[in-house]
């Protein structure tokens, strides 16, 4: 592992467009770093495979290094995400929605933290970053409110011609991988993943390579929200190298590209192919418009029970 | 005890009409396929029906050429005319259900009481169905004005060839797309025929196409750059080729694949019913259907009972002439299918599985399976695994209802499953944990236009029926339901 050059740690310190721990700081305290590492099973750890990777801001300072997850981490979270499938799609969708709605309450106390890492990754202004955390926790109030609604809109009776009560319901698809779209590292993160666990799926999530920080930072707000360990599990890393292993999960039941250029997409949708996975891959993606339920209705399945009616 | 005999109550061939000749059907009219002319058999006797002239990969281009053509009138069209169009088929295929039976049973194999009672009635209900969406579509949970894709790709398998044709074409015309579709290579017969009741129904020419031929029309059809969607129904194989084929091109894809269902009986099942369900799962057609309950979980204390019960029921089945109004069980569709029944049953004795059947001859000529039933047979074994899609069930047990679930979910597939208990709290545990699109509970193998089917994992994606079934032909970033 590459250690740090000194000069960039000199550069951090002294520049304004450093996380939010850090300005806090007066020059006469040395500042308590933090680690940014992968969010696996409810734990924090770091690459198995020991690497990291520099993440610059937008101004092309060092910001921190960040964990550059492996095959192997891909696996460990898939298998993190599996093992909460059946605790979290078998919870009340009253029970989802609370947990959701509980996230953006631990968002709300740490928005100054979001806003000034959002700003550092991103640019722009304060009010700009600002407003993108702004949305962001009001897009988890938003699924969190769609848990227990979903279902409704989505199902119902069927009238059948003959004498059967027949119903359909959404349930959850299973474990949802997901590429998170780069150009908004917290908005666009909480936009692809709130959706797939609000149906009560369980989530691998990359974030967006260049962009990792606000992302690591919201796992800090999942780990404290009351969300079941390996509902979401978070990589940062390589898109290139981790995603393929991701498409071709044996274990994974569903692939959203959001955050895929289109020409490597189909790559990646030819793996999913293997084990028939539901790919999501749309075109065009704007973060700030209201999200429809397209991602709602992507990652759930169609369950149709009959049965008799008679005495 | 004194047994009656059954006398022979055979519906008569010349019902069907067979002509000697069938063509393709592009563009409103009927020609020769460009492609090899086949002669297409009667799998209950091997003699051949007819000859069908199959469609050539310029054919598929002439096809896609006339849906594109047809596609813009026909989605500009209001909803209420495309509506009668679809009612006026629905009902011509009423008018014509003892002709479409009788010519299904002769191309398929299947026993004419299931082609008459529920094939031909279900095909005709289909279009029924969808022709009182075609202008109601605003409110179907779309958005207001939910679009048509364009041409719809849509390649079916022989298990059920006019109920699969009618699950295809009814929802895509509702919905204003035009289609271009391909029945399976050994039963063409009932959708050319349905291709001309929508040419007598008048509808606008290029509005569906029907191409018969083998897999090279399949995939020129999947691989055509002027279609928009494809909607397959068939193997788990096939579907992943396609799954890939597409992957490229930005087509809409919704796949209907294989299955490997659990039948689940509990102790306090109503043991009679059971039965009755566990022979319709898995020996209605033959077992050529996907969500067959192929596995028979039973709980452990029941097990000899049950299995006492089947071996007597069984034995009254009756194996033979698909056009005997008393026939239970038809042919095997193709030499290939019987080829792949008799293998998958093999590997099961050589496993350690414990094979019956009952005393059952078999016809001398023609492709016959008597129905089996494995007991003995572990998780481990290819007939637990693999789809057989033929009359062959396989017995497994089980102590408590959380085994069962996690051996019925045992399976990379999850197209349906069923549950039989007297018990309703048990009914919706067992059915909330069920990763299966269709449960049945103390019912199996029922279908309506109406209520949704399609799977889970490897079984495919989309739905057919009800108002699911139309998202499948919508172009919308918001739909409600896959």
């Amino acid at each position: 592992m590459p250690g740090k050059p000194k000069s960039s740690i000199t550069k951090v310190t002294g520049s304004g467009s450093s996380p939010a721990g850090e300005v806090a700081a007066g020059p006469s305290r040395v500042a308590v770093r933090k680690t940014y590492k992968l969010y696996i099973g409810g734990a924090f750890p770091r690459s198995e495979s020991g690497r990291s990777y520099p993440v610059t801001g937008s101004d092309g300072t060092l910001l921190a290094h960040a964990a550059q997850a492996s095959r192997k981490d891909v696996r460990d979270a898939v298998v993190a995400a599996r093992k909460a499938f059946p605790g979290w799609s078998g919870a009340t969708a009253y029970n989802r929605g609370q947990v959701l709605y509980r996230i953006a309450e631990m968002m709300e106390g740490r928005r100054e933290q979001f806003a000034a890492e959002v700003r550092a990754a991103e640019g722009g202004s304060p009010e700009q970053a600002s407003a993108q955390v702004d949305a962001a926790i009001d897009r988890w109030v938003w699924y969190a409110g769609w848990t227990d609604k979903w279902a409704q809109v989505a199902g119902g009776s069927n009238p059948v011609a003959g004498p059967y009560f027949n119903f359909s319901l959404p349930e959850a698809s299973g474990v949802v991988g997901i590429v998170a779209p780069p150009e908004s590292s917290l908005l666009g993160f909480v936009s692809v993943v709130a959706p797939a666990v609000a149906t009560g799926n369980t989530v691998v999530v990359i974030a967006a390579p260049q962009r990792p920080l606000p992302a690591v930072s919201l796992a800090e707000a999942l780990a404290t929200s009351d969300l079941p360990g390996g509902v979401i599990n978070l990589l940062t890393g390589s898109v290139g190298e981790l995603a393929p292993w991701l498409a071709g999960h044996r274990d994974v039941n569903c692939l959203d590209l959001t955050g895929v250029a289109p020409a490597d997409r189909v790559a990646l949708a030819v793996a999913a192919a293997d084990t028939v996975k539901r790919v999501f891959a749309p075109t065009g993606f704007d973060p700030a418009a209201e999200p429809g339920t397209a991602r709602l209705a992507a990652f759930t399945e169609t369950k149709t029970v009959w049965h008799p009616m008679g005495v | 005890m004194t047994v009656f005999e059954y006398a022979p109550a055979p519906e008569s061939r010349e019902i069907a009409r067979l002509k000697p000749h069938y063509g393709i059907f592009v563009d409103g009219r009927f020609s020769d396929g460009r492609g090899e002319a086949i002669k297409t058999i009667n799998p209950a006797t091997e003699e051949p029906l007819t000859e069908v002239a199959e469609a050539s990969a310029d054919d598929v281009d002439d096809a896609v050429t006339a849906a594109r053509q047809a596609f813009e009138p026909w989605a500009a069209l209001p909803g209420s005319v495309r509506a009668k169009y679809l009612f006026r088929i629905a009902r011509a295929m009423q008018e014509r259900a003892r002709e479409l039976a009788v010519l299904e049973s002769l191309d398929n194999g299947k026993p004419i009481r299931e082609s008459r009672d529920v094939d031909v009635p279900t095909a005709a209900a289909h279009f029924f169905y969808y022709a009182g969406w075609a202008d109601k579509l605003g409110y179907a949970g779309f958005g207001p004005q939910p679009r048509p894709i364009g041409v719809a790709g849509q390649v079916i398998p022989w298990n059920f060839p006019l109920l699969m044709a009618a699950w295809k074409i009814a929802p895509a015309l509702a919905t204003g797309n035009t289609v271009v579709l391909k029945p399976a290579e050994t039963t063409p017969l009932t959708a050319i025929t349905l291709a001309e009741i929508i040419a007598e129904c008048d509808l606008p020419p290029g509005v569906v196409n029907v191409l018969p031929g083998g897999p090279a029309v399949g995939q020129a059809i999947v691989d055509h750059p002027g279609i928009d969607k494809i909607a397959f129904t068939g193997s788990t194989s096939v579907g992943k080729m396609i799954q890939r084929s597409v992957a490229a091109s930005g087509k809409r894809v919704s796949l209907e694949l294989g299955g490997k269902a659990a039948n689940i009986v509990f102790d306090d099942a109503p043991l009679d019913q059971a039965v009755e369900g566990i022979v319709n799962g898995i020996f209605f057609n033959q077992g050529h259907v996907c969500c067959a309950g192929s596995r028979l979980l039973v709980q452990e204390s029941i097990h000899d009972e049950l299995i006492g019960a089947l071996h007597h029921r069984l034995r009254t089945l009756r194996l033979g002439d698909p056009l005997d109004k008393n026939t239970d069980i038809g042919a095997i569709n193709s030499a290939a299918q019987l080829a792949r029944i008799r293998e998958l049953a093999d590997s099961g004795v050589a496993e350690g599985a414990e094979r019956w059947s009952p005393d059952c001859a078999l016809p001398d000529r023609g492709f016959w399976f008597p129905p089996t039933l494995f007991t003995g047979v572990s998780q481990a074994n290819r007939i637990a695994r693999e789809e057989i899609f033929g009359p062959v069930l396989s017995v497994l047990t089980f102590r408590t209802p959380a085994e069962a679930v996690e051996k019925a979910n045992n399976t990379p597939y999850g197209l349906s499953a069923g549950i039989w208990t007297e018990k309703g709290s048990r009914i919706l545990w067992m059915a909330n944990r069920l990763r299966a699109g269709v449960v049945w509970a103390n019912t199996f193998n029922r279908f309506d236009p109406s209520s949704p089917f399609g799977g889970y994992k490897e079984s495919g994606f989309g739905r057919e029926g009800g108002r699911h079934g139309l998202a499948a032909y919508l172009e919308s970033e918001n739909y409600l339901a896959r």
